[in-house]
């Protein structure tokens, strides 16, 4: 049996491990390159690292941390940020990224996410969908570059993203992101029952219920952030994974 | 060790374990090299006929018969490397290598079933014959997977373990010297550590 996935989602910034609340105040909580190392360690399933000021600053991915990052992990390694062009992408697969996780490319243009797909196979793209609730309570489109809601519904976005070639749906609620608080269950319950392939829900996890939710609502994998890197009620930096025994008798029911 | 680049997919983090479980692997552009190679691994991701015209392109399909059906060399295939092994698949009109007789076929799933196209993720397999590269008495071996194509053996006896998906399906061959694994080893922690460290050893 295919087992479900559970992914710690790591942020970069300035070259530095940061953690985000709603998408905003970074906080630094480390070095990429010791994290990893930890996660390894760990035999973690798979390992997310998203550079959020790539895109923003407009600015190429950072080649050489990333080929660092990629030394340590004997699994897979997907890497999103600042990704624009196939040239890009091959570097990255060079250096030994398993997958390759676009957005703010993608919002402008499926053409980049299609070629990747036909290159390197649909299973190397990840299409990165942000969903943010409006005031009305609406989940609306995100653009984590500009902070900014599209007019695009993320139902439409998916689905064009997957016709284009992605293999893999990595969807983040913005509103739960950081706040331990719970996932949101309704979203991917309504996702994953419209994507036809694996979906990664991303924001909210606080405790392992959460995480035997999200599966239970249908995401093939659950990765999360604040919950690997922060312990006890204060947010103390400290880097934790579920051990195998414990995961496998959470989501034994589940399946 | 070779491990030929026909510019098909992620070959550095192979080479980064190899080397880690003691080994010495070395990518190699050209097909000649192999004429010298006491180990072969044929890597790969992607799509089968994009597959065999790289095999072709680079002239390596000679030199990969001559070393591993003349010489008898070990090889070991991963992933899309497993199915080129094969004779055909469905996934493209190009012959495959031929030396296994099997097919490669797409996951065919119950209309409505839950399970998802690819197969990815961490899955167990049961290994079903003795063998050299995966051990078969610990208690679970699991290994992390992604394809949504897999290998049909029409010799029952050349599956070395199987995984399940909807079915059960070959997830490991062998044939004498040839090896073929549909998962990745090398993105698989100490259950891909120790399979690469027994093929190292052979």
């Amino acid at each position: 049996m295919l087992k479900h996935r559970l992914i710690p989602c790591l942020l970069l910034h300035n070259g530095g491990l940061v953690k985000t609340q709603k998408f905003s105040n970074p906080k630094y909580v480390g070095d990429p390159i010791n994290a990893i190392r930890i996660f390894n360690e760990k035999e973690v399933d798979e390992l997310v690292v998203l550079d959020i000021s790539a895109s923003k600053e407009k600015r190429e991915p950072n080649y050489e941390l990333i080929e660092q990052l990629a030394g340590e992990c004997f699994m897979p390694l997907c890497y999103g940020g600042g990704i624009r062009t196939i040239e890009q992408a091959r570097t990255l697969f060079g250096l030994g990224l398993e997958k390759i996780a676009l957005q703010s490319a993608a919002l402008e243009d499926l053409s980049l996410l299609t070629k990747i797909a036909d290159q390197f196979g649909s299973q190397s793209v990840v299409a990165s969908v942000d969903v943010k609730k409006n005031w009305l309570g609406k989940h609306k489109l995100f653009r984590s570059s500009s902070g900014k809601t599209s007019t695009q519904t993320w139902q439409d976005f998916i689905r064009q993203a997957v016709v284009a070639g992605a293999g893999e749906v990595m969807l983040n609620a913005v509103d739960r992101d950081g706040l331990m608080q719970g996932m949101d269950i309704d979203l991917i319950k309504e996702a994953s029952s419209n994507v036809p392939v694996p979906l990664i829900a991303v924001g909210g996890v606080g405790c392992l219920a959460d995480i035997k939710a999200a599966v239970g609502a249908g995401a093939s994998a659950v990765a999360a952030g604040a919950f690997f890197v922060y312990q006890g009620p204060h947010r103390a930096v400290l880097i934790t994974y579920p051990n195998y025994q414990e995961l496998e008798n959470l989501l034994k029911e589940s399946a | 060790m070779l491990i030929p680049n026909y510019g098909c997919g992620n070959l550095a983090s192979i080479v980064r374990m190899i080397n880690w479980v003691g080994g010495d692997a070395v990518i190699t552009s050209k097909a000649s090299d192999l004429a010298v190679a006491d180990k072969i691994i044929l890597a790969g991701v992607g799509a089968f006929d994009h597959g065999m015209s790289g095999l072709c392109d680079g002239g390596w399909i000679d030199a990969l018969n001559e070393a591993v059906l003349v010489r008898r060399v070990p090889i070991l295939g991963i992933c899309l490397g497993m199915q080129l092994m094969c004779k055909t698949s469905e996934e493209g009109t190009l012959p495959g290598l031929g030396w296994i007789d099997a097919e490669v076929g797409r996951f065919k799933l119950e209309q409505d079933s839950s399970l998802k196209i690819p197969h990815m993720g961490w899955n167990t397999v049961s290994v079903t014959k003795e063998n050299p590269i995966i051990c078969s008495d610990q208690e679970e071996q699991r290994f992390y997977f992604v394809h949504s194509y897999h290998v049909i053996c029409n010799q029952p006896n050349d599956t070395l373990a199987i995984a399940h998906h909807g079915y059960d399906f070959t997830a490991a061959f062998s044939h004498e010297n040839i090896f073929g694994v549909q998962f990745h080893p090398e993105k698989s922690h100490k259950f891909g550590m120790a399979l690469m460290k027994n093929f190292v050893e052979l």
